[in-house]
Parts: C-alpha cells; sequence; structure tokens
C-alpha cells in the first residue's frame, strides 16, 4: 500500500501510441522524494546529454507532487519536466491549479512521454481508461477554448485539461502549457508539448488518495489552516502589502501598480519612471482593473485567492494571476487596459507572460535604433498597441520576423546580429527575466539569480526579508515570533542588517551569511517542487505555514517515510544536485551564472566572485559549479559521479579512495 | 384550544456564492471526513457538498447532498441571477438519476449531508476561510399536535434498548421505504 503518492505513472510512446501503467520503486520516493526529485532521476536516467530538445527521445513528464491530492492546503502543483528547447538545460516549469490532485484521484503520480505522435493527439485520462485521441479538429485552437471543447466532446465538465496553444504547436521557445487558470509557462515546455504532437492532457480521476497516519496528518493541515488565518489577520508590519500576506504576490486582490510601475523597468527592461504615477493615472488603473475583475480565485483547496477571472470589454472571459497583470502593460509603455487586453489573446496562444513581452519589445528597440528595419516589419499598424497585437500574432505563428522572434532574445539576437546581442540585456542562462534593473548589489539576491536553475522570478525570493528593516526595533519585533528559521542564527542575521553603515549590502550579509541564507531559501523551494506545495504557502513569503519543522511530519504521517528535518534536508540536496548533474552535463558551468551586465548600476566584480567561490564550496561544488565526486558520493549519487569520471567533466578526487564496488553499485533501472 | 408549543434547533449552512473563490477544499474535507477510518483518505467524488463551477461564466454554487429520488423530475428550472445563466439542477440538492452528483462513485449509493454529526460546526464550513459557507443555528417555534410525551417516552425506551444510532438507522430506512 502506497500512500499520500499512488505508486504508478504512465509511461505513453506517442510515436507508436503504446500506454502503459507502470509501478515505482518506493526506494526512489525515500530518495527523491516526488515531484521534481524523481522528476530528475528520470532525466538522468533516460535523457542524456546528446537528447536534442526536439528529439522524440526527449521526455516530457507531467508529474504531481507528493503530497497532491492529500489535505494539506495549497499542495495542488503540477511539475513539468522536459528540456528545454529555449535553456538546452533541464526545465521544470510548474502550474498550480487543479490538475495534479485530479491526476492522483484518476491513479497516477506522473504521466511520461516520449516520441512524437504522427497526427495531433490529446491524452485522455478517466481512471484506468486512458487513449490517445484525435486532436486534429482542435489544430490552431486556443489554450482555454480547446479545454471547453474537449470538455464538451467527451461530456466531462469535470476533467481538468492542460493545452498548449498555437504558440506551443509552432514551438515557440516560450510557449506555455495553460490550464484555466494556471499555467506552466517558464522554459518553453509547451513547445516540447507541441514537437510531440500533444494538444492537451485531459484528467477525470474518482479514486481515494490515502493517508498513512490519518489523525496525525489532519492535525498539522488543521495548525496550517489556523496558522493562514493568524497570518491573514496579521500581516508583516513596515513591508509592501504584497509581501505582507501569504499567497503569490496578490496582484490581483491588490492595487499595487504604484510600486511596480515606478520600481521596474519599461519597454524592453530600460526605463525607470519614477514620475509616472499621478492621481488620473491611479483613477483611471483603479477602474480598469475593478470593472474587469469579475472574481478571485483559487487553486484547488486554498484559500488564498491569488487568481482573477478577468472580462476585458468585447473579449472572452479569461483567468489571471500575479505579474502578468503588468508586464504587457509596462513593456508596451501602455496603460492596465491594454495590458489586460491583450494579456487573454497571449493566454488563448499560450505563451508566458514576461519573456513574450519582453521579446516585443525587444524587436521594437531594434528596430528604433536600426538593426531591424521596416522590411522586417511588412504591414505592421503604426500605433503602438497595435504593434504589439501583430507582433504576438506573428510570433505564434512563426511567420516573417515572428519566426526568428519566436526563439527568445537569445536566439533571436544571434540570429539577428549587427549588435543585436546587445538588447538581449535581461536574461538569465538564455531566459528572459522580470523587467528589473536595480542600483545596488545585494549577496543575497546576487546568489540565488546567478545560481538558480528554476530561472524564474519565485527562485530569487524567499523566506528572508528582502531588505533590511529600518530599525532595530522593527527587526526586533519581526524576530520574535519567526519560528520557521532552520537556525537561531538567522535571526542574528536580520538584526544586524542595516539599511546603511558596515552592516548594508553589497558586503553585508557577508558571502558566508549570504550562503546560508540562500542555501536554506533554495532548501525550501526543492522541497515544495517535490511535494507539489504552492510557493506562496512555503518558500516565497515571509513567515510561511509551511517550513523545516513542519514539513517532515507532513511527510511522515502523509506518505508513512519516516523522516525528520536532517533526512528532508539530505533529499532535498540530493535531488538539488542531481538537477544540477542533468545540466552541467548539458555543458551548464560557472560561465552561465552570470545576471546580465546592467542589472545592477553598482557592480563589485571581486565581491560577486567571492560570493560565488564561497557558495560554490559551500554546496560542495568546484569552482567551476560542478559538484565534485566527494559531494555526489555523499548524497549517493554514485552513477553521477562515475557518469563525470567517464566523460572527463571531473577528474578523480585526490581526496577520495578510489571504490572498486561503484559501477556495479549504481546500475539502476 | 391551545396547543404546547416547542422549539427546535434548525441548522443551516449558508451558501454566498460571492464568496466562493472556487477551490473545493470543503469536496476535499467532506470526502476525507467521512472516509472509514476517519480521514484516511480523501476523494471528492465522495463528498456531500460538490461545487458546481464554470470559471469562465462566473458560476460557483456549492451545493449539499439532500433526499435521494429515484426518479429524475419532468420539468427543469434555469435560473438566470445577475446576468449570470445558471445550469438546470444547479441549485438542487437531490442524489438524483439525472446526473452524476452525490453517489458513492464505486457503489452509486446515494450521498447525503450529516452536517458533520458530533463536530462543532460543519467541517466544510471550518475549512472555508474566505466565509462562502457559514453556519447558523437558530431555535424555531414547533407546533405539535400530538402528544409529544408519548413518543418521548416509547423512543427513550427503544433508545435504551437498541442505542439511539440504530433508531436513527431504522427511521431512516423506513422513510425512505415509504418514499419508493
Amino acid at each position: 500500500m502506497r500512500y499520500a503518492e499512488t505508486g504508478y505513472n504512465l509511461e505513453v510512446d506517442l510515436s507508436r501510441g503504446n500506454i502503459e501503467r507502470v509501478e515505482t520503486d518506493p526506494r526512489d520516493t525515500e530518495l527523491y522524494l516526488g515531484g521534481l526529485g524523481t522528476n530528475a532521476k528520470i532525466i538522468w536516467d533516460r535523457v542524456p546529454p546528446e537528447v536534442e530538445p526536439f528529439s522524440p527521445d526527449n521526455l516530457l513528464i507531467f508529474a504531481a507532487g507528493l503530497l497532491c491530492g492529500t489535505p494539506a492546503t495549497g499542495c495542488n502543483r503540477t511539475i513539468v519536466t522536459t528540456i528545454s528547447p529555449q535553456t538546452r538545460l533541464m526545465a521544470f516549469s510548474m502550474m498550480g491549479g487543479f490538475f495534479a490532485p485530479e491526476l492522483k484521484y484518476a491513479g497516477y503520480d506522473k504521466v511520461i512521454f516520449r516520441g512524437k505522435s504522427p497526427d495531433l493527439v490529446y491524452l485522455y485520462i478517466h481512471n484506468d481508461k486512458v487513449e490517445l485521441r484525435d486532436a486534429t479538429h482542435l489544430r490552431g485552437k486556443g489554450a482555454i477554448e480547446t479545454a471547453a471543447l474537449i470538455q464538451q466532446e467527451l461530456k466531462e465538465p469535470k476533467a481538468q485539461v492542460a493545452a498548449i496553444g498555437m504558440a506551443g504547436e509552432n514551438r515557440v521557445f516560450f510557449a506555455s502549457i495553460e490550464q484555466g487558470r494556471s499555467s506552466a509557462s517558464r522554459g518553453g515546455i509547451g513547445a516540447v508539448m507541441g514537437d510531440k504532437n500533444l494538444k492537451a492532457i485531459v484528467v477525470r480521476g474518482t479514486k481515494d488518495v490515502s493517508i498513512a497516519k490519518p489523525m496525525e496528518f489532519m492535525e498539522l493541515c488543521n495548525e496550517v489552516l489556523e496558522y493562514i488565518k493568524y497570518r491573514n489577520d496579521h500581516p508583516i508590519p513596515g513591508v509592501m502589502p504584497i509581501l505582507a500576506g501569504l499567497g503569490s504576490p496578490q496582484e490581483m486582490k491588490v492595487h499595487d501598480e504604484k510600486w511596480h510601475t515606478e520600481n521596474f523597468s519599461w519597454g524592453n527592461s530600460r526605463t525607470r519612471r519614477k514620475d509616472f504615477w499621478n492621481e488620473d493615472v491611479a483613477r483611471e488603473w483603479t477602474e480598469t482593473l475593478d470593472s474587469m475583475r469579475t472574481r478571485l480565485i483559487s487553486c484547488y483547496n486554498c484559500p488564498m485567492t491569488c487568481g482573477a477571472t478577468i472580462s476585458p470589454p468585447g473579449m472572452p472571459t479569461y483567468m489571471m494571476k500575479c505579474f502578468s497583470k503588468l508586464t504587457y502593460t509596462m513593456a508596451a509603455m501602455s496603460d492596465l487596459e491594454f495590458g489586460l487586453g491583450i494579456a487573454q489573446s497571449a493566454t488563448e496562444y499560450g505563451v508566458d507572460g514576461f519573456s513574450a513581452p519582453q521579446v516585443m519589445a525587444f524587436a521594437l528597440e531594434l528596430l528604433e535604433n536600426g538593426i531591424l528595419t521596416d522590411e522586417d516589419f511588412p504591414g505592421m499598424p503604426e500605433d503602438n498597441e497595435g504593434r504589439f497585437y501583430w507582433l504576438l500574432d506573428h510570433i505564434v505563428r512563426r511567420e516573417g520576423i515572428g519566426d526568428v522572434l519566436a526563439n527568445g532574445t537569445y536566439w533571436a539576437a544571434k540570429q539577428i546580429g549587427k549588435g543585436a546581442e546587445e538588447y538581449a540585456h535581461n536574461n538569465i542562462k538564455k531566459h528572459e527575466q522580470l523587467p528589473l534593473k536595480l542600483s545596488m548589489l545585494n549577496p543575497i539576491y546576487f546568489l540565488m539569480y546567478a545560481t538558480g536553475e528554476k530561472i524564474n522570478i519565485t527562485q530569487i525570493e524567499g523566506q528572508f526579508p528582502q531588505a533590511p528593516f529600518p530599525k532595530r526595533e522593527h527587526r526586533e519585533a519581526f524576530v520574535k515570533d519567526w519560528f520557521q528559521v532552520p537556525d537561531e542564527k538567522f535571526k542574528q542575521y536580520f538584526l544586524d542588517w542595516e539599511p546603511r553603515g558596515d552592516n548594508s549590502i553589497p558586503y553585508y550579509p557577508t558571502p558566508p551569511m549570504a550562503c546560508d541564507i540562500v542555501d536554506w531559501q533554495e532548501r525550501m523551494h526543492y522541497i515544495d517542487d517535490a511535494l507539489g506545495m504552492c510557493a506562496g504557502l512555503s518558500s516565497f513569503p515571509l513567515k510561511p505555514p509551511y517550513h523545516l519543522h513542519n514539513y517532515p511530519k507532513f511527510i511522515s504521517a502523509g506518505a508513512g517515510i519516516e523522516m525528520d528535518t536532517e533526512k528532508l534536508t539530505q533529499a532535498a540536496k540530493r535531488y538539488r544536485t542531481l538537477v544540477r548533474a542533468n545540466n552541467t552535463r548539458r555543458g551548464m558551468s560557472r560561465k552561465d551564472e552570470k545576471p546580465p551586465k546592467d542589472h545592477w548600476k553598482k557592480r563589485f566584480p571581486e565581491l560577486e566572485k567571492e560570493l560565488l567561490d564561497t557558495y560554490y564550496a559551500f554546496k560542495g561544488w568546484n569552482e567551476d559549479g560542478i559538484p565534485t565526486e566527494t559531494t555526489l558520493r555523499e548524497f549517493g549519487l554514485d552513477f553521477v559521479a562515475d557518469d563525470f569520471l567517464a566523460r572527463g567533466i571531473l577528474k578523480k578526487d585526490a581526496d577520495t579512495p578510489p571504490k572498486d564496488d561503484a559501477p556495479e553499485k549504481d546500475k539502476e533501472v | 384550544m391551545a396547543e404546547a408549543k416547542k422549539t427546535k434547533t434548525v441548522r443551516t449552512i449558508k451558501v454566498d456564492v460571492d464568496k466562493c473563490n472556487g477551490c473545493r477544499a470543503c469536496e476535499m474535507i467532506c470526502s476525507a471526513y467521512h472516509a472509514a477510518p476517519k480521514y484516511s483518505g480523501n476523494n471528492p467524488e465522495r463528498s456531500r457538498v460538490r461545487v458546481i463551477r464554470e470559471p469562465l461564466k462566473d458560476v460557483y454554487v456549492p451545493v449539499y447532498a439532500g433526499e435521494y429520488t429515484p426518479a429524475e423530475c419532468l420539468g427543469r428550472d434555469k435560473y438566470i441571477i445577475d446576468g449570470k445563466e445558471y445550469d438546470e439542477c444547479a441549485f438542487c440538492r437531490a442524489s438524483c438519476p439525472s446526473r452524476d452528483l452525490f453517489k458513492e462513485p464505486d457503489s452509486g449509493l446515494p450521498l447525503k449531508c450529516d452536517m458533520c454529526e458530533g463536530e462543532d460546526e460543519p467541517l466544510c464550513v471550518k475549512w472555508c476561510i474566505v466565509d462562502a459557507l457559514t453556519y447558523e443555528e437558530r431555535e424555531e417555534e414547533a407546533e405539535e399536535d400530538e402528544k409529544p410525551e408519548d413518543i418521548d417516552v416509547g423512543l427513550e425506551a427503544l433508545a435504551d434498548k437498541y442505542g439511539m444510532d440504530k433508531i436513527m438507522d431504522a427511521v431512516a430506512r423506513m422513510s425512505q421505504q415509504k418514499k419508493d
């Protein structure tokens, strides 16, 4: 009997149309938990670095986290893993919504796709009945439209659908997978789905998810729910509203447009408009959001209402969350009404709400600067908003210049040449980031931005405040009930952090302190991504209900796996290292862990070097950011160590005694 | 002739559809509570409350399982409220052949909300912290035209002999048979 997880994966060979239900090894759950952790292991075992993103041998894995479908509030994430066409690294984009619990109720932990279907199809899972169905009639349809059509034709209004739009079908490098109110957007995983000729996955499940120790588990769940209520009633004082509470940043609920429009960059991450906001804008934008937003909505089993139903005038209704509220508006230097309108088209086309606006603004900047010319944009309207709609349309169809832009700013710039690379100035690891350009380097942020492999915004935020509080008394008040810290020393780090003077950024927190903090924040992200927990209740906000002290209990009581903080930390480090190993094998190293040159106005090359050096050593990686043989063997990743030695990625560690039995030991099936 | 006045407690769950966020925590916790052993599993399909959701039409209606009915009704109602058209049966609580709600997925047996007898409040209410579901008790005057004493005495005797649970089961069964 397996608890919390179902113990079964679906293996779907799209080339041959073969579907198998495969029992998984419970020992893997113990070592890698589930979700991202076990995905990383499957990628390691089955997708060697020679496999191209658009090869039939690339896998596309939809995984429900280990605790998805249990009563744990907010545990509903699907972790989608594949090799990204854009970064050419292991992508693990995630979506909340209702898909992962439904997959569990249908009796599966993961769906693993391989091969390539000869024609456009969708996969229909209804408990034990699983079939590939023709989807040629859905070609070119919007992602949300597709979901509705499939629910109708199957007469299954309760089925959960994850679908791609035209962008995915045409292999746009920043195509998303859309699921109604949520999407897995980062890393271009929708393009891999399109390449496999898979339009959608439909799941309907009516089976039970079992709990190992029911009463204990419910007690933990009740504590979490009580703490969420407490935190809702007690926002953190002294920080901006979207950071004061729990959940994803409450962009749909809170009118924080002033802060973002003044502090983030407009256009192609270029201009800060500190004097943009005024009373007229405030009135107009408030009216726009309030009139288009019909309801605040949540993902499965979560009270946080981070999303909203949006009805732009004259356009179909769609659902939105978080910062895509402003990305189109600011990229186009336009207003909120435009932003919420074009986001409707973008959702149907299925593109990432961070990359897509950036790519379009980048194209127009190239035009303004004569690197591209009017001839590259035949028929493009004159007006600003019209140009964005025109560009979006050409990108998702890969028509004309859209075919180049569809590869994202990094690859497009390379292809265009003539100095275009200078304009692709907001990427890390070839992937577009939030339009942020800052003045003073923050060492914690620097490390998370540089070394993160999720390569998205939530990776660089966490439970440690982003900035020091102005006065010691504020900081003392903050640490008073800060029980989430893994160790008391973090309170001291924060107490001593001053806005100015010796103990201020960039030299404070010192590199060793920054390593501790980043390691903690990163660990929380990795645990969430294996359990399927929303970052918004754990790794992302200040003082969350889930933390290192109650997570082990959730896993023990839920999945029936003996767990304590030490064992959990060890597991998280193991698959975190395995994610890095997958990427190391694909050529990622220190050279790729470089934030854009203009990300901060003031740079400190020596400090930055010291930060990376210290962090790599702290993690047990060599100076190139590659896990050492000792580290790999310590985590039981002997199969990785041996592979690295065989490939010449690592040379034998001088301090490691040779292991005679290593080759046999790592024989994994 | 003056009739004997008695009060009875009416237990209600007030449903504010405008506050529903569509998260289905009510379905989850209901099915977990009613699992045997308690909380050993969960499965919204077994829940005695279901959220009728059509997100793109902004339709969210938590509905509680009421009586079982062996036959669907002939005429069905469609409601339009504030410009939103609600599906026929959207507000109906019956476990009915016309739809797949409120039936045990394995056996097809009907489900019915029991207000989580024994808990302080129904658990769906407890878990709905957005307050779409709130619990209310009120006392109502009940007009009794029979001598209540006789029934009380009789029932008490039966309760002593068989226990309250068995009697309630028997009453439920009999009232069901009567309907059939």
